[in-house]
This record gives C-alpha cells, sequence and structure tokens, in this order.
C-alpha cells in the first residue's frame, strides 16, 4: 500500500504514532508509560470504529496475518481473527494440531514458511515460555506474542488495563489484586509488569504452592540487581481484598490437584474463591476481572461473575479494540 | 632422542609450589629438567618469555561424544578442542551411545582416542549396566579395561541401595565413583533455576534442593561406606556447605566445579537485552546443573579458593545446532567448555578473586590427586622428572573474543559467544609433541 493510501485508511481519530518504534510485542515489561499509553488512545479510536454501522477501516488491506496457534485458544484467536479483518487484513488461521508441527517440523521451519508465503505479521500463541522471542529473532516478520507458557499474554495485559482505566481512570494509587495460580499465570505476570509501570499497587494472592520462586514465603529475591516489577504478596485473600480497587480472578488448572499442589478443589474455593462475602471487603465499587475461559464455581462465585462490578463481557469486547491497536501500531502506525 | 624445551616463561608447578623464571626441557616425552637455562642444548624450543607456563592442564569431566554421537562430538574434535583450551589430559563420560558400560566400550574409545587423538583420553566407565540404576556394571572388569573412574552422569544413581553399593565396590577397586547429584523428582521439567529469572521467564525452575539433598545423601554413604565419592560439579552454596561439612569429618569425599559455575548467574539465561524484547531465552546458557544465583557463585568461588572443592572441570557437552536451536524446553543441556575453560576461570585471576597458583593447582595437579589419576599415569598434573611431558603455554594478558563458529569443538553452544576474554592458550604440548600452537 502506498504511503497516502494508508494515510486515508487511518482511522480518523488516531493521531500520528510517533512513539510506537517496535517491531514485535512480546511482553509488556519492554513497554514504556508513554507506549502503554499509546495503545490506551488507539484502542480508543478502534473502540469507535468498532462502533460503527460498518466496523471497518482498511488500515491493514493487502496485509496477511497469520494466527499460528499451538496451544488450544477460543476467544484470544477469535479475538485477533476480528482484530484483523476489522482493519481490512487477510487472516490464515494455523492450528498446530492440522499443521505440519505434528510431522516434526521445528517451529522455526514453521515460522519461516509463515514467512515465505508472503504474511506480514505473526500472531502466536505457544505452550512453551518464550517461543515468540525465539521467533522474532529469526524472522522479519511482526511476531505478537498470543500468550507463551507461563510467561507473558501482553494484549490480554493491554486490555485489562484498558478496561480498568476505562472505569478508574488514572491507574496510580490503585490497589489491584491478582489471585490464584500465580506461578503458571502469563496473564499475573503481564499485568504485574504493566499495572506498576502505569502506578498501580498490585497484590498477588494464592496458596504458597501456586506462587513462583522468589516470591514464595521463604524464598528470597535477594540476588543483587532483580529486574522484577514490584509487586506485593499476600496468601490471605481476606486481607488481600482489603480495600481493593480492582480484584482479577486467574482460571485454576485442574492438574494442579494431581500434582501434589492443592489438596483439594474444595479446599481451594474455600480459601481463594472470589464470592460475595469476600468482595465486600473490596472497595464498594470494585471491579471484578477475569482473563477466562472461567471456571465459574472454583476461583469465582457465580454471583460475583455476574454482578453488576463484574467487567468480564466488557473485557473480551475491549480485547478487539486493543487488539486492533496493537496490530494497527506494529504495522501501520510508524508510516 | 627428540628434545622440546619451553623456555624463559614463569613456570608454575603447584604440585611442588614451584614458582620461576627459566625452562622447562623434555626429552623423549618426558619432563628431563626446570630451571634456568634447563633447555640450552634443546632441538627444538618454544620461546615462552613473557608467558606463563603450566603442567598440562586435566579435565576430569567432559563429553566426547564418540561413539554414536558424533554428530555432536567426536574423541578426534573433542581432543583438538582440548588441545586448544590448554588441556592435554581429558576423562570422558560414558554416556555415550551405547554407553560405556562393558570392559569392550572402554577398551573401544582408548583404542580409538590412541589412533585419532591429539591429547591424552583416560575415560570413566558406566556405575550401572546401560546407565539405567537398576545393576551394577562390571566395575572390577571395567577398571581392568582402564577405567579411571565410574559415574552414571546425567543420570544419577537414584536408588540409594545401589548407590551404597557402589562406592562400597569401587572402594575395593580404589576408583572415585563420580555423582552428577540431582534428585530428579525434585528438578522434574524444569530447566533452568529455580529463582527470580525462572519466575520472570515463565520457566520451570530447578530448586537447589534437587542438587543438595542428593548430595547430602551420596555423602552420608560414602562417609559409611568409606567408598570414595566425587562430587561432579557443585553449583549452589548449600552443595558447598555439605561437602565442607563432610570432609571436615573426614570423609572420603572430592568435588569439581565448573568455569561456568564460578563465572555465570542465572541472568545469562535472560542475556543482555538485545534481543527482541529484551530477554534472550538465551538455550546456550541451559545447563545442568543450571547456572545459579550470585550467591552461589561467591560460595562456589570461596570454596575452591579454599579447597573444600578439588579442582575445576569443563563439563564441557558439546550439542549440534538444532539441539540449541529451538524453544527453551526442547533445548539440550550443557555447555561446550574446552576452549574457554583457562580464560574464563582467568577473569577471576584478573579480579583479584583468585590466586593464580591455586588456579594452576585446580586445573592440573587438583583434579589428578581428587581421582587419583597418578595411579594410572605416574607424574601426571606436575612438571616433576620423569613426568609426561605435557606443558601448557599461556598468555595472561592477550585479549580475544570468543567466536563460537571458530572452536575446533563440533559444538559451538556457549553463552560466552563474543564475550572478550584475557588470557589465552598459544601453545599446549603433549608427550613432548606440539599439538596446539597459536
Amino acid at each position: 500500500m502506498r504511503d497516502d493510501a494508508r494515510e486515508q485508511a487511518r482511522p480518523t481519530s488516531v493521531r500520528e504514532a510517533p512513539a510506537w518504534k517496535r517491531e514485535h510485542l512480546l511482553d509488556v515489561d519492554e513497554l514504556t508509560p508513554e507506549e502503554i499509553e499509546l495503545v490506551m488512545d488507539t484502542a480508543d479510536a478502534m473502540r469507535e470504529v468498532l462502533s460503527r454501522e460498518v466496523p471497518r477501516v482498511p488500515a491493514l488491506r493487502g496485509l496477511t496475518v497469520v494466527n499460528l496457534f499451538y496451544e488450544p485458544s477460543t476467544r484470544t484467536r477469535a479475538s485477533f481473527e476480528l482484530a484483523a479483518k476489522a482493519l481490512g487484513a487477510d487472516v490464515v488461521n494455523i492450528a498446530a494440531e492440522q499443521s505440519s508441527v505434528k510431522k516434526g517440523e521445528s517451529l522455526l521451519d514453521t515460522v519461516r514458511t509463515v514467512e515465505a508465503l508472503g504474511a506480514e505479521v505473526l500472531v502466536m500463541r505457544h505452550w512453551q515460555s518464550g517461543a515468540p522471542y525465539l521467533a522474532a529473532r529469526h524472522t522479519r516478520l511482526h511476531v505478537v506474542n498470543a500468550g507463551d507458557g507461563s510467561h507473558a499474554h501482553p494484549t490480554q495485559a493491554l486490555l485489562d488495563i484498558y478496561t480498568i482505566r476505562r472505569h478508574l481512570g488514572d491507574l496510580r494509587g490503585r490497589k489491584v489484586v491478582i489471585v490464584g495460580d500465580i506461578a503458571h499465570s502469563r496473564v499475573a505476570r503481564s499485568n504485574a509488569w504493566g499495572l506498576t509501570a502505569l502506578g498501580a499497587q498490585v497484590v498477588l494472592c494464592g496458596p504458597p504452592t501456586l506462587l513462583p520462586a522468589g516470591l514464595r514465603p521463604g524464598t528470597s529475591m535477594d540476588d543483587g540487581e532483580v529486574a522484577m516489577p514490584p509487586v506485593q504478596v499476600e496468601m490471605d485473600l481476606d486481607k488481600a481484598i482489603e480495600g481493593a480497587d480492582v480484584v482479577m480472578a486467574l482460571r485454576l488448572q485442574r492438574e494442579r490437584m494431581a500434582g501434589g499442589v492443592l489438596p483439594s478443589l474444595r479446599e481451594y474455593v474455600r480459601l481463594y474463591q472470589i464470592n460475595v462475602q469476600r468482595l465486600a471487603r473490596a472497595r464498594p465499587d470494585a471491579l471484578v476481572m477475569h482473563p477466562g475461559p472461567m471456571n465459574e464455581g472454583v476461583e469465582i462465585a457465580p454471583e460475583v461473575a455476574r454482578s453488576a462490578q463484574s467487567v468480564i463481557e466488557e473485557q473480551v469486547t475491549n480485547g478487539v479494540a486493543v487488539r486492533m491497536a496493537v496490530l494497527y501500531l506494529l504495522t501501520g502506525g510508524k508510516a | 632422542m627428540t628434545s622440546l624445551a619451553v623456555r624463559g616463561g614463569r613456570v608454575l608447578d603447584p604440585s611442588r609450589g614451584v614458582d620461576l623464571v627459566g625452562d622447562v626441557l623434555i626429552v623423549d616425552g618426558r619432563i628431563a629438567a626446570v630451571g634456568p637455562d634447563a633447555g640450552r642444548d634443546a632441538g627444538e624450543a618454544v620461546d615462552a618469555s613473557g608467558l606463563l607456563v603450566l603442567p598440562g592442564l586435566v579435565d576430569v569431566h567432559c563429553h566426547l561424544r564418540e561413539p554414536g554421537l558424533e554428530h555432536k562430538e567426536t574423541i578426534e574434535s573433542g581432543t583438538l578442542a582440548a588441545a586448544r583450551g590448554g588441556f592435554t589430559t581429558v576423562c570422558c563420560m560414558p554416556n555415550t551411545e551405547p554407553p560405556l558400560d562393558t570392559p569392550a566400550m572402554v577398551r573401544w574409545v582408548r583404542g580409538r582416542a590412541e589412533q585419532v587423538a591429539h591429547v591424552r583420553v583416560l575415560p570413566i566407565a558406566c556405575t550401572t549396566r546401560e546407565r539405567k540404576g537398576r545393576e551394577l556394571a562390571d566395575l572390577a572388569e571395567l577398571a581392568e579395561a582402564g577405567a579411571v573412574a565410574f559415574s552414571d552422569d546425567g543420570d544419577p544413581v537414584a536408588d540409594p541401595a545401589l548407590l551404597r553399593h557402589a562406592l562400597e565396590y569401587a572402594s575395593v577397586l580404589g576408583l572415585p565413583v563420580i555423582e552428577h547429584c540431582e534428585d530428579k523428582l525434585l528438578s522434574a521439567g524444569g530447566v533452568m533455576h529455580e529463582g527470580w529469572v525462572a519466575t520472570r521467564l515463565g520457566l520451570r525452575g530447578i530448586p537447589a534442593a534437587a542438587e543438595e539433598s542428593a548430595v547430602a545423601r551420596a555423602l552420608t554413604l560414602a562417609a559409611e561406606t568409606g567408598g570414595h565419592l566425587h562430587v561432579a560439579h557443585v553449583s549452589t552454596a548449600g552443595a558447598v556447605a555439605l561437602v565442607e561439612a563432610y570432609r571436615a569429618r573426614g570423609a572420603p569425599v572430592t568435588a569439581e566445579v565448573t568455569p561456568h559455575h564460578l563465572c555465570l548467574t542465572h541472568e545469562a539465561v535472560m542475556g543482555s537485552g538485545e534481543s527482541p524484547g529484551g530477554l534472550a531465552y538465551d538455550t546456550n546458557a541451559k545447563v545442568n546443573p543450571p547456572l545459579r544465583t550470585r550467591a552461589d557463585v561467591a560460595a562456589c568461588r570461596d570454596g575452591l579458593s579454599r579447597g573444600v572443592i578439588d579442582c575445576i572441570a569443563t563439563d564441557h557437552a558439546p550439542h549440534a545446532v538444532e539441539d540449541k536451536l529451538c524453544e527453551f524446553d526442547l533445548a539440550a543441556f550443557g555447555i561446550s567448555g574446552l576452549e574457554t575453560a583457562l580464560a574464563l576461570c582467568l577473569s577471576l585471576v584478573h579480579e583479584g578473586r583468585l590466586h593464580l597458583m591455586r588456579l594452576a593447582e585446580a586445573m592440573t595437579i587438583g583434579p589428578v590427586r581428587a581421582l587419583g589419576l597418578d595411579r594410572h599415569v605416574p607424574g601426571l598434573g606436575t612438571l616433576a622428572v620423569g613426568a609426561p611431558g605435557d606443558v601448557t603455554v599461556v598468555d595472561l594478558q592477550q585479549e580475544w573474543t570468543v567466536e563460537p563458529e571458530r572452536f575446533a569443538s563440533k559444538g559451538k553452544n556457549t553463552p560466552l559467544a563474543g564475550r572478550r576474554l584475557r588470557g589465552r592458550v598459544v601453545c599446549t604440548i603433549y608427550g613432548g609433541r606440539k599439538v596446539w600452537q597459536e
């Protein structure tokens, strides 16, 4: 697409985006507060696009976005697909089960094949932490991390931040409690980076067996210069939730019980479920969030998930706008 | 009569505390004289003025991969890497395919080494049949075939009763059992040290306790049986403390540490920040035991300085490119270390953290005494008259950049690529013959 054509395709309300210079979006840890703000502002414009009668702009017309998913995902993949299509891109979905991955093709072979097919953007979900970094090092494609192992899920964190900001405005001094399987959660990690970068107070809460090294009691992060987000840890949910502005529940994988990490689902529910009584300890207008998919009745009580305080469905809606913003900035925002 | 003199260098022989400026004369493959002007009339000479002259370095822990894994390394390529790194003796681990669990396999390696090796190869044989940890290998016959120690390296003997029997049996043979101490139930699925870096990267951790509990168990068995236990690649502060406690009680225990555990931390997995997103997930820093914390590194250095740890061993673990160019979880464990070992350890000397004489000791007579190798090769690791004519000449000040693509080893897997190091092996003499000269 020629530059002037791209200029015309730009959503009218999106300003010039000189601050965006990144080739890839791999995690929130690399973003400055200004860059996060830019994603937020761009997402506002995309929300406006999505509210139109024909919710489309041709900003990515002629570009191909490949969704390469090595792990089953319904909502993230669909969200990226809708985002890319709303920007006029062609979308190819590759699920690892159906591809040559099963024939022993290496990740890099697959990535190079996608590149050779003429794609510009690779949206990648992988069960192994760091896989998108490997791809990004060995390709000219723009790589968007759509979730890697226990490591990062930057677009989820950005849509969470976007959702919180729409309700609470400035994040400085706001208390966000993230509850559950912190050790294995890419959502918790990415949110910890993004929220603390914008000045929020982040409290991670879970049983010690679901807290990672360095955050678990008895383990130390005292190791010279530690490059970690400044979070607090509280294992008692009743204390953690006290005065919270945002309460975010994480999905509990049922296989954790088999590993001897948790005694029983019943006990977990008793100690760590976000229910009405617990939520009453938070601020009266506290937001309830969940990255999905939910185990209702496990990490979150159904009446809480459906309460007026819940913004869980709005998270899903905002996800499309935020992912549009990310795709736009990576490909067109620098034009 | 052939003679070779290394002239005018600073000669260190830690076995006898020798530190003098002079010559080393080698006649017919053996050390003939050491001292000022000792090499005046030699047929051939190496000018070592301004250079350091050491007994040939000894590595008691390396993987030469032959037979069976020749795409990663061969006895020929691995021993050329050794020569370039200043090593004239290497003990190779038995986790080949097939493993060195029969006398025939041990003899095969020795025979192959006689044909193609650039330096001396002393094979280590399996502790258990097929390295499966179920029944003892034929230890006495393996010893007769020339094995210098026993180890199931990488797959530690999980059954404590079997490890106990191995120590008992090996004690009669006078050979050590080398244990890679790791409780595989504690480390299961782990790919790097369990600490804040693993937390940040979302990678499964290997806790220090996986090593320390296995070290403690092996130490108690050694103390009880009197069998010589050599603890491979100590990597945690707790493991150093355990070894020290049991040594103080007189247990027959020796230990080694690798250059990477002396010089690198788990932060190496994150990398330098120049990769996309700032995180490297550097598979070349994936090694077992994993790179640990700064406190662990400090404890390993301290243990080495004070003699709690006997020696430095490379755990040279070469891999093919595709073994490392993949997702971190899938990548092979190991660092190709023979060609960087001395220079990396010299960084500790340059920083004033380790005495040069102690470093030299830990790479020459230290490993020889630890495993009792002089029983197999009298005089090994020394410059005593009659000892093997193995000499390493080092330029302490020469700076160089680690370029894995120029390694003699087939294994280009090092987290040190691009790093500037000071101190370089300029000449390696094995049995009176120059096997490497810059």
